[in-house]
Parts: structure tokens; sequence; C-alpha cells
């Protein structure tokens, strides 16, 4: 046969497969709103830029009359390709193609491109859109399941991993976007969860949807499995390219620095705080005064809403930025908040990403329901997040830092390079209230005027302790700066740690309050 | 999800006390559909799991004593015998065999 022909004959057998699951699957997929795997790619990658591998893959499962089926591609996608230049590995999971179920070569087409991934260091996007396991293929099934998740871990901290859910993902299959380091998911297509609504109903009689048991709002907003919420698939694509140009390809790199930008003039940093401890604001405001072009990307914006997490540019590089949000239950640390935070601090501390922590919190949130729900552990991730975090640690305490809080927000004790405090800070074991009802119990409870004596102590402790230059005069600020000073010294800081290097005791790993 | 259930931060003002301090503040859906909490009572014997009774041993009135076998709860596939955990009188029984029960559902009480 000439070249000729068996260039001829290649075409047609790329074209077979390029159809997927057929014209009646796609319709299937487009009439769910759903783009086909291949168009997600390509909207996701730089124009041209995806070169597809294991095309011609095919199943070699015999039962249960599997041997008379052709699955194209065996249900996945993988290839590699660019974003923003970036090199990216992928992998898309087909619906159309058998529900895109998992079997095992199904499964080998997923760990190739992962483990190519990991040789050559670059992030790696997984799109999630399956049925779940391919049952007729059995153990196989689950093997290739065990074998994505072991090498899920074996990536993480090494390089970026993202998950995208855009469809169903339930069963063991969402153990790997939750060993991922960012989930994004997309309302009304995205559903994740372990036992769906129909053992729900027989084990429980609960009946619940797919959408309210595990759809895109409820993993961004109540259970925080989810860190990126979008309306549609294009957003989402926007969000992940987004993404992409705040994070190194690897924990050897450092993130590329752009072109400093000076922030909006919009947001006047020492307009945005009250000087009352107790009224709300909104801290994004205060990132967005410091940022480079008031740009600050957001994680996790709808769960555990109490922190503030995300990055912004100061000066060029990507910061990490941690921030107790005053508005959303005075910005204390929970449960959630610290498992929020404790994980964020982990991500940029392993790709080399400075973190910057603006503190204004009044302590722990107090209950029954906290303490049983664990908020020792869950609290103390945040501390041994900070302590073990190795990139620059600036600290910037914009109001109250009290108790607790104080030592968990990046405090000097754990290491912090710069703390910084603004002079309005009342830093201090609890709030003059608290502390000034208990020193002075007897000589309130004694007093004619209780009310008028407790005005009086509380008045006196906020003079001689709520301030920062209790702890300034023990070097555990290293300086009281003004809020417009905040930018230009926060710049500095940045700079002149840019060649950090610590090294702890040797050990094989850590054991953290997972 | 219905407008009750929703996590949303309410976008009204109110206010949490922390230590003595009022501080003016928003409060998450989760916050304020908390459980609250109250202390067990040990004459009402719950289901530590969900699942469905297939077979009751006790009634109305019968006196049972710490370790004697009152339902068989199955759950997961798996035939759980539930034992009482202190002597009494059955006051009542809640539940009838074949019927499902949520975690925390009450099987039966003493008096």
């Amino acid at each position: 046969m000439p070249l000729k022909r068996k260039i001829k004959e290649l075409h047609e057998r790329r074209e077979q497969v390029l159809k997927g699951g057929g014209d009646k699957a796609i319709e299937k997929q487009v009439a769910m709103g759903k783009l086909t795997a291949r168009e997600r790619i390509i909207s996701l990658l730089d124009e041209d830029s995806f070169n597809e591998y294991d095309l011609f893959v095919e199943h070699e499962a015999r039962d249960f009359d599997m041997d008379k089926k052709t699955l194209h591609g065996d249900g996945v996608i993988i290839g590699t390709g660019t974003i923003y230049g970036a090199p990216i590995c992928v992998f898309a999971q087909d619906f159309t193609v058998a529900g895109g179920s998992l079997g095992l070569m199904h499964s080998r087409k997923i760990t190739k491109i992962m483990d190519h991934a990991l040789k050559m260091r670059v992030p790696l996007i997984g799109i999630n859109d399956s049925g779940g396991a391919r049952i007729q293929e059995g153990v196989n099934s689950l093997a290739g399941y065990g074998e994505i998740f072991f090498r899920n871990t074996l990536n993480s901290g090494v390089i970026p991993q993202l998950s995208v859910v855009l469809g169903p993902c339930a069963g063991g299959a969402v153990y790997s976007p939750a060993l991922t380091d960012f989930v994004f998911v997309v309302d009304k297509i995205s559903k994740m969860f372990i036992t769906g609504p129909e053992v729900i109903k027989t084990v429980l009689g609960e009946e619940i949807s797919m959408e309210d048991l595990g759809g895109a709002r409820v993993h961004s907003e109540i259970s925080g499995n989810a860190h990126f919420y979008a309306k549609s698939e294009q957003e989402c694509f926007e969000q992940i390219k987004k993404l992409i140009t705040f994070i190194p390809w690897n924990n050897t790199q450092k993130a590329k620095a752009f072109e400093p930008k000076e922030p909006n003039e919009r947001f006047k940093i020492e307009n945005i705080v009250p000087g009352d401890p107790t009224l709300p604001y909104d801290v994004r405001n205060v990132i967005r005064a410091i940022v480079d072009d008031s740009d600050f990307f957001e994680i996790q914006e709808f769960w555990a809403t109490n922190i503030v997490i995300g990055f912004g540019r100061i000066g060029g590089p990507t910061i990490g930025f941690v921030a107790n949000q005053p508005l959303v239950l005075a910005g204390v640390l929970d449960v959630d908040s610290s498992d929020k935070a404790a994980r964020f601090i982990r991500f940029c501390d392993a790709f080399n990403i400075p973190l910057v922590t603006l503190v204004d919190l009044p302590g722990y949130l107090p209950g029954v329901d906290q303490e049983h729900a664990g908020v020792i552990r869950h609290g103390a991730k945040v501390l041994y997040a900070y302590s073990e975090a190795t990139v620059p640690k600036i600290t910037v305490i914009l109001r109250k830092a009290y108790g607790g809080g104080y030592i968990a927000m990046n405090s000097r004790h754990l290491r912090a390079d710069f703390v910084f405090s603004w002079p309005g800070a009342e830093i201090a074991v609890m709030g003059p209230e608290g502390a000034a009802n208990i020193i002075f119990r007897r000589e309130i409870n004694a007093a004619e005027d209780p009310e008028k004596v407790r005005a009086q102590k509380v008045k006196e402790y906020k003079d001689k302790f709520a301030n920062p230059y209790v702890a300034a005069a023990k070097g555990y600020v290293d300086s009281v700066i003004e809020p417009a000073e905040t930018r230009t010294l926060l710049l500095h800081a940045i700079e002149v740690s840019d060649n950090k290097a610590v090294t702890g005791p040797k050990k094989k790993h850590g054991i953290p309050p997972f | 999800m219905s407008e009750k259930k929703s996590k949303t931060p309410k976008k009204e003002v109110s206010f949490l006390n922390i230590d003595g301090t009022q501080y003016k503040t928003r409060l998450t859906g989760k916050f304020e559909n908390r459980t609250v909490w109250d202390k067990p009572d040990d004459k009402k014997l719950l289901s530590f799991i969900p699942g469905t009774i297939i077979k009751v041993f006790v009634e109305k009135g019968q006196k049972v004593k710490k370790g004697e076998k009152v339902v068989i709860l199955e759950a997961m596939k798996m035939q759980n015998k539930i034992l009482i955990s202190r002597d009494g009188v059955i006051k009542q029984v809640y539940v009838k065999e074949g019927q499902t029960l949520p975690k925390g559902g009450l099987i039966l009480e003493l008096k």
C-alpha cells in the first residue's frame, strides 16, 4: 500500500474515533447543557495547542458481551497543551462513550498522563464527567481508581493538580478530586457524592435530589469540597486559566511574576477599617487596596466566609492571602475556617508562594457544636500549617488579635518573618470587656454601682493593654505602621525575603492533625 | 435548595458575643441552623445508625434487664443486636418490624 493510502486510512480511523459516542450520545450531552469532552479541552487550552494521545486505545473486556462493543478512546481523552503558554497535562472523561464509565484501559490512559505530568513537572488538569465504575470490568475498574488515587497522592505538592467536575462524579471516583489541590464546579452540571439519592432513599427513606445532595452550590457553600463555583462551563474555564497565571508549574519553581501595577485608587486603605473593634467591614477591600491592580482572586468564596483566602500580587510576584473577615461571624476561627486556611497555607508553602496574613479576630467561635465537632483538632491545623511553612511569612495586625487567635494567625511565635501592626491594633489575651470582668471581678461585684466600676475598669484595661505597643516592646511586633504604609512595607518585606532558606530537623513527614 | 437551608451569609447585620463583647457582624446559615445540644436521656433508646427494624423482642410494660436484647436493627447489610443499657420497665415501644429509622431515631423509652 502506498503511503498516501496509509495516510488516508489514518484519517479515516481518526475520524471514526473523534465521533466519540456518536451523534445521538452527543445530542444528549448537549441537551444536558454540557460541552463534549473534546470541546472542553479546546475551550480551556490555548488555541491549537492541544495534542491528543492514546486515541486508538481499546478495552480488552470480554465478559457480558463487552467483546462486541467498541468504545472509542475507551471513554477518556488525554493529551498535552498550554494555557497562556504554560505547559499542561490534561484528561477529560467522555460521557458520550459508555457514560464515561471507568474501565481498565480508561484508567491506564489517565494514569499515563498523570505520570507524564509528574515526570515533566507540569500542572495536571482532570475533567471529570463519568457515571462511575464500568461494572462489566469488575475489580479491574476498582484497580483503575486505586491507581489514580495513588498518583494523585504521589503528585501532591510536586505539581499543581486541578479537578474540574463537569457532570456526575460519584462513589469512589470523587476521591480523585478530593485529593487534588483545587476543585472547580459548575451550577446545575456538577454532581458529587459518595452515596447517591437512591441509596439514601433506600437506607433512610429520605428523598433528596442530586442537586440538593451534591450539586455545585452544596459543595461551594456547605461542604467546602469545591474551591471555585461558576455559572457556566465557559466561566469555569476562565477561572482555571486565571488560577494557572497565579501558580508555578511545579514545586521547584516560583509563579511567574507580572508587571507591577499600583492598586486602584478607589480602595483607600485608611478609610476601610472602622476604629471601633466591634464594627464590621469587608477585609477583601483591604486586600484590594494592597495588591497590584486591586486584583484579588478569591478561593472558596462562599464557604467558611469568616476567613478569606486567595491570590494577589504585590509588585509582581504571587502572594497567598489569609485574612480574618470581620463582616461574617466577627471573623472568628471555627472548624470550617480553620480547615480552609490550613489547606491553603500548605498549598502556598508547597509551591513557593509567600504568605501575607491580615489579622482582625476576637478568637474562636464558642459553642457545643463547635467543641463536639472537634474545633480543637481542626483549629490545630492552622497552628501546624503556619509553623510548618517555610515560605516568607508576613503578618499585618489590622485591629484586634486576641488570645489563641493571635497566636494562630501567623504570630512571631510561629516564626513569622515580619509582623507589622497598625496603630489601632489591640493585641491581648482577650477583649477589654472579658479581661476586665475576670481581673476586676471582686472590685466590680463589691462596688455600689457595679456597672460604673465595670466601665471604668474596662477603660483602664483598654488604655493600658489594648494597643500594639506592649507586644512591640517585647519584639513580638517588629514595626507599628500607618495603614497607608502597608503596601510599601509589604513590597519591601517580600523583596528582602526572596532568598529565604530555613531547614528543620530531618524527618520522614510530620503528623498534622488531619 | 430551599431558602431555609441556604448557607449563604445573611445580608442583614446581627450581633455575636465573644468573651463579653458584642460584635456587629453577619451570621452564616450554618451558624444559625447549628444543632442545639440536648442532654442525652438514658431512658430513651435511639438508633446509632440509619436502618430497618427487623425484629422487636419487647413490649410496653415489660421489665428489662441491662444487656437484654430489645430489637434487631439492620443497617448496611448487617444485623445489629440492640441491647438495653440499664434495668427498667418499658414505657413505650415506638417502632414496628419493617420500619426504617434515621440515625438518632427513637426506638423505645423506659419508665
